[in-house]
Formats: structure tokens, sequence, C-alpha cells
């Protein structure tokens, strides 16, 4: 143990927790993405010095309570509307950095409007879309984003694509638009996907702040509680069913 | 050849136990403890430490940000 | 030196907001009130005064822009009719609830449904009592003329942001599509980033600076006694508002033996009912209710010794007679009469009810 304390000194720190997160226990299950994306976004602000500049946006959902969990101005949005709401900061405060966090519930279903149009205007801000194919804060609900079989509280014996129609890629739509410069979809279940699903945002701040339009990242992320597997086999399952429907990659970058 | 020498501090009071630093670790430096915290959650802490290259994988794929990873600077040189 | 124009109601709302320093507009066409937004894209305020005007896809995505652009500390307005009107009140009830001020300007058309085009006053519940969920109220101003639509755009935003809570100016398709003489405002600039840091940085996000907490706004309180605090907190803020911003208009009261109560247009219409019946010899004054919420509850009551009878006016089945009894208490009858569905009532119809439903009521 001596030799443990010798190399547990200020002098030999390596990693630490980014500034930019509070002490706030974060209100998530065990292993969720949110906090592994909660952090990349508070690790790249602290890297770029923009704590101030930064606002965020954050949706109904578990990331509700984001706002806890960033030390930074923060904007709770109805459901969906999140990119309506940046929008406004976006236009009213040019000299800011806004983000967008939402889920794939308040994303691509109830706020496919608002998402669409405001990556069709190129509105200046950054889109963090969690997509874990299911609504966990409500309790395990199939999302427009569900797999097709994929069994949820409200489609218990597997999503029929028949009934409930098929899962939603919304990426690869919002790549489409013109408004958008950088679309990608991540994961951030390894430690080689976390450093590239951090590259990623980083990129997308750089981005904004030069002012590009926007920058749309989905993360491919895990719900444990609501898949009804353990954090390390969510990610197992995510790697065998997820990854081939929602592949990982930049769809544009410009 | 010089082992890079590394350690890691848990929060383990924060730590919900979710074993994905378990699995990210090259070296299985880490394990749950049996003990659990005032959650009700078993931490992870550095079963062998003698293992640890401070890599910082396992504070990496931390969704708690509960991982503090330090590493002797001069071994790394070495 | 004061600037005189013949304007359009909607038109107006337009130039008092640029007049006004007001940072952004938000909308979604809809008859009758398109031309607020078309006045605004003519006009190009955003090479005059920076102010920001964007077309949204939906009233749902306007009214959460200004949600977001009233969380910054900026003066933001929107405006609708009420089919619209009601597509926003998610959006206006998290505003209430993160306690936003801006500005909500309906130009009321018949319902219930897509309804009609032609003017009407049958949202007075829906902007008096709520509208969406959860307790809470709108300051609610009803302008009777083009320039009180002029005049309560500035209003507005002064009690928006004195209560930090949403106003909504309740106007209709009358007021809303007629050309009047209207006196404008001085240019007024709008706010700098450091007037708003020192008037709203307690809880405007303006960007967390090392010298304070960061700023969260939300609705959101998971803990039932934290939220019943402040809904205690909510209520405290509307009675104070009640007990000081009550605004009404008297006319021909003084030997009032009868009482007209109406409100924007409805109002005008009861003014030359007046003149009719008085020169029939009935004894008909007028109380023109400006403040919906917070209704003259006390300044009716204060009348009731002289009066023999109250007809509640409104282009409505009969919305606002509620409050008009509230405050009443039985004391005097009180009758509604109103033409609804689009239809205008006349000055002639507007006396023979008082004379059929009050003054010839065993």
């Amino acid at each position: 143990m001596a030799e443990i304390n010798e190399i547990i000194k200020p002098e030999n720190l390596v990693y630490a927790k980014s500034k930019v997160l509070t002490d706030n226990v974060m209100s998530y299950c065990p292993g969720c993405t949110h906090g592994v994306v909660h952090k990349l976004i508070a690790e790249v602000i602290e890297e770029m010095d923009i704590q101030e500049k930064t606002i965020g946006v954050c949706p109904v959902g578990c990331s509700v309570l984001a706002y806890n969990f960033l030390d930074i101005d923060w904007q709770q949005a109805a459901h969906g509307r999140a990119p309506a709401v940046a929008t406004a900061v976006a236009r009213l405060k040019p000299e800011k950095i806004v983000f967008a966090y939402q889920g794939d519930g308040d994303l691509a279903s109830i706020g496919t409007a608002e998402i669409i149009h405001a990556c069709n205007r190129g509105e200046n801000m950054v889109v963090i879309f969690i997509n874990n194919g299911i609504y966990g804060m409500t309790g395990g609900q199939m999302a427009p984003t569900t797999l097709e079989g994929m069994p949820t509280s409200t489609s218990p014996y597997g999503r029929d694509i028949k009934m409930t129609g098929h899962p939603l890629r919304i990426t690869e739509l919002i790549a489409q638009l013109p408004g958008t410069n950088f679309v990608t979809r991540q994961a951030a279940h390894t430690p080689a996907s976390v450093r590239k699903c951090k590259k990623a945002i980083r990129k997308a701040f750089d981005n904004v702040a030069a002012k590009k339009g926007t920058s749309f990242i989905e993360v491919v992320s895990t719900c444990s509680s609501g898949w009804k597997l353990s954090p390390v086999k969510s990610n197992e399952w995510m790697v065998e069913h997820m990854f081939p429907f929602y592949k990982l990659g930049d769809l544009k970058d410009e | 050849m010089a082992k890079v020498k590394g350690a890691i501090k848990v929060d383990d009071e924060k730590c919900k136990g979710c074993s994905l630093c378990v699995v990210a670790c090259p070296q299985k430096v880490i394990s749950l403890a049996k003990e659990v915290n005032g959650k009700g959650y078993n931490y992870a802490y550095m079963a062998n430490p003698d293992e640890c290259t401070g890599c910082t994988n396992c504070a990496m794929v931390c969704p708690d940000s509960v991982i503090t990873v330090y590493r002797l600077k001069s071994q790394v040189e070495a | 030196m004061a600037e005189y124009r013949l304007m359009k109601g909607n038109e107006v709302i337009a130039e008092a907001a640029i007049r006004f320093g007001c940072d952004g507009y938000f909308g979604y066409p809809i008859t009758p009130q398109s031309e607020i937004m078309e006045t605004l894209m003519l006009r190009k305020p955003w090479e005059e005064t920076g102010m920001v005007v964007l077309q949204a896809e939906s009233e749902v995505a306007a009214i959460n822009m200004v949600y977001g652009g009233a969380a910054c500390g900026k003066k933001v307005l929107t405006s609708s009719s009420s089919p619209g009107i009601s597509l926003k009140q998610e959006g206006i009830t998290y505003i209430a609830g993160a306690e936003l001020p801006c500005v909500i300007v309906n130009v009321v058309r018949g319902g219930p449904g897509l309804g009609t085009i032609q003017p009407a006053q049958s949202d007075y519940f829906q902007a008096v009592k709520g509208g969406g969920h959860g307790d809470y109220r709108l300051i609610v101003l009803a302008p009777a003329s083009v320039q009180e639509m002029n005049d309560f755009v500035g209003l507005g935003f002064d009690l928006a942001f004195k209560y930090r809570n949403p106003v909504m100016i309740l106007s209709d398709g009358v007021i809303g599509q007629m050309m009047e003489k209207v006196q404008l405002g001085d240019f007024k600039p709008r706010w700098t980033d450091a007037e708003i840091i020192k008037m709203h940085g307690s809880w405007a996000t303006t960007g967390k600076t090392p010298d304070r907490k960061h700023n969260i706004i939300t609705s959101l309180e998971l803990d039932s006694y934290r939220q019943e605090k402040f809904n205690h907190k909510l209520t405290a803020k509307y009675k104070t508002i009640s007990e000081n911003e009550v605004r009404f208009e008297e006319i021909s009261c003084e030997d009032a033996e009868y009482l007209f109560i109406a409100y924007g247009s409805s109002s005008r219409i009861c003014q030359k009912a007046i003149e009719l019946a008085r020169a029939k010899g009935i004894k008909v004054g007028l109380l023109r209710p400006i403040t919906l919420f917070p209704y003259p509850t006390k300044k009716i009551q204060s009348m009731l010794s002289k009066l023999k009878g109250i007809l509640a006016v409104e282009m409505s089945a009969g919305q606002m007679v509620e409050d008009v009894r509230l405050a009443v208490e039985g004391k005097v009858p009180v009758e509604h009469f109103g033409r609804f569905g689009g239809v205008i009532p006349t000055p002639n119809e507007v006396v023979q009810a008082l004379e059929e439903q009050i003054i010839k009521r065993k």
C-alpha cells in the first residue's frame, strides 16, 4: 500500500473529473451512457474554456436533470422542443455556444418537427442525441428507434413493425439537410469509442464556435434498466443488435 | 523493461458498481468490492494494484466520473 | 414630436415591438393576425435595431423559441389566433412555470376547433383561467383600440419583467384588422447584454461566470413539498398582481342605474349602445375591464349599491359573465348578452338585450 500512496500524488495526476461537472451524484442508473456523454461534454467545455459561453438546453426524459450535473447555464425544454428553444438562444445570443441534449423519444418522436426544421435552418448549435431505443424515464416503453422484435413495456412481445412501423434512423434524415455540416453516429461503451466520441463532440463545438451551422451527434447508447440487462451485458447487446442497424461513423462532414 | 506504475482512486461513495471499468481495464486491475457503500452498491476498487499502468481507460468509461488516475511520470518516460 | 399614423391593429403590434426595443419575434401564420409577422418582415428590424424575426415551423416551435429567448432575459414576443394559441398552451404553461417574462398576442377568432376566421371573444376562459395545465395565471390585457394595441406592447413587457410572468394581449379580429389613428411611441434601444446581466443576471441564462452559481431555467420540481412551496410563491405573486395591476375604464357611470360590462371590441359597441339607451332615458354606463386578469372585481363590488342590473356583453356564449357573477355574489341581477361564431352584435341588439333581460325582468 505504501507504493500506491507514492503514486497517488498531485504531480502524478493523469485523469480527474472535469471541473465543469458539479459534485452532485448523477441521478442515472448504474452504467448509463448519459453519464459518459455528460462527462465528455464537460471535458470539451473545459478544454475549450467556454464555460461562460455555453448554454445547454436539456430535454424531458432521464436527462431532464442534466442541469444538475454540468456547471453551466441551462434551460430545460418541454418534451421534444429543445431545438426550438436552442434556436432562440442561437439567434438572440449569437456570441454564445448553445447545445441541445435530447433522447430518442424526445428528438425522434414528439420533437421530430423541431429537430428537422432547426437542422434545416442550419441553426448554429450542437445537437447531442442519445439513442438507446427506449423511453427510459417513463419505464422502458417503445421508442421510434426501438429495433424490430425488441421487447419493451409497450411492445411486450417485441416490436411488430406491421403495427408500429420501422425503427427510425433519424440521423440519416438529418444528414440530408443542407443546414447540417457535421452529422455523425458514435458510441461510448469502450475506451476507444469514448475517445472517438469526445473528438466528435469537440469537433461539433468547434464548428459552432466557427458558426458553421448545425452539428449533430448521435450516440448509440444503452438503457440497462429498460433493457433489463446488466450494464456490461447491455453493452454487449448494443454491439450485437444496435450497431448493425445504427451503423457507427460520420454521415456527413463538410 | 521498466514497468509503468499507475494507480486509481475511486470515490467509493459515489460509485454505482456498474462494472464498466472492470471490463474496460486491460490489466484486470479492478474488481467490485464485497462490501457495499452507503447506497448499497458494490463499489470498484483496485484488486490487483501492481498491474495498474495508469492508462485511464477505466476513468474514460466511468459514467459517474468517480475514478481519478495517477501515473508515475518518470517511469512512463523510461 | 409625437408621430401619428393610420394603421391596422395588427401592424401596430409589429411597429410597437420594434420601437419598444423588443429583441425577438417568433410566429407562425394564421388569420386574422398574419399582418404582425408580415409587417415585421417588411420592416426588417434586424437591420435597424438588431431585433430577430423568425417564422417558425409551428406555433409549438414559436412559443418554445419564446421560452428560449425569454430565458436569456430578452424581450420576446409571439402572436397567433385562437387555434394557434391552443397549440401554444404547452409552451405557455412551461413559461409560467419557469417564471419567464414574455408577451403573447391572441387576435381571437371564433371557435371551437377551426371555427371561423371572423372576430370573437371566446378565448376568455383559456386566457384568464389558465389554458394550459397546472396552477398558473397570465396577466391578460384587453385592448379596445389600435392605440391600445400599441400601448399594451410596452405595458405588457413592463409587467412581464416586473413580475417575471407571461402577459397575454387578448385582442380580437376586429381590433386586429381595423385601421385607426395611432400615436406611436418613441424609439427605445434594446437592452445591452450588460443591462440584461445587471437587471436579470440573477436568473437569466446569460452564461455562467465565476462570480455566480449557474442559472437554471426549469419548471421541474420532483419533490412535492418544494413544488407546493413554489405553487405558494406563484399564488402570492398572482395576489400581488391582483392588488396592484387592475386596470379598467368607466364610461357614463356617474349616474348609471344599469351597467354594461364589456372588454375589447364589445366595449366599443356598448359605447354606442349607451348613446342609444340614454336617448331613451335609460341611465346606463359601461365598465370596461382593461386587465382581464387581474379582474376588476373590487371595482364592480364598489358600484353595486347604485345599480339595478348588469349586462355582460361579450362575443362569446358566456365566459366573462362568470367573473361578473363571482364579483356580484347575487346582489344585483346579472345577465349575459353575446353574439358569437364570428357575428358581431349591433348596438341596437345590446340595448334591446338590456331592456328585455334586465330592465323588464320581474
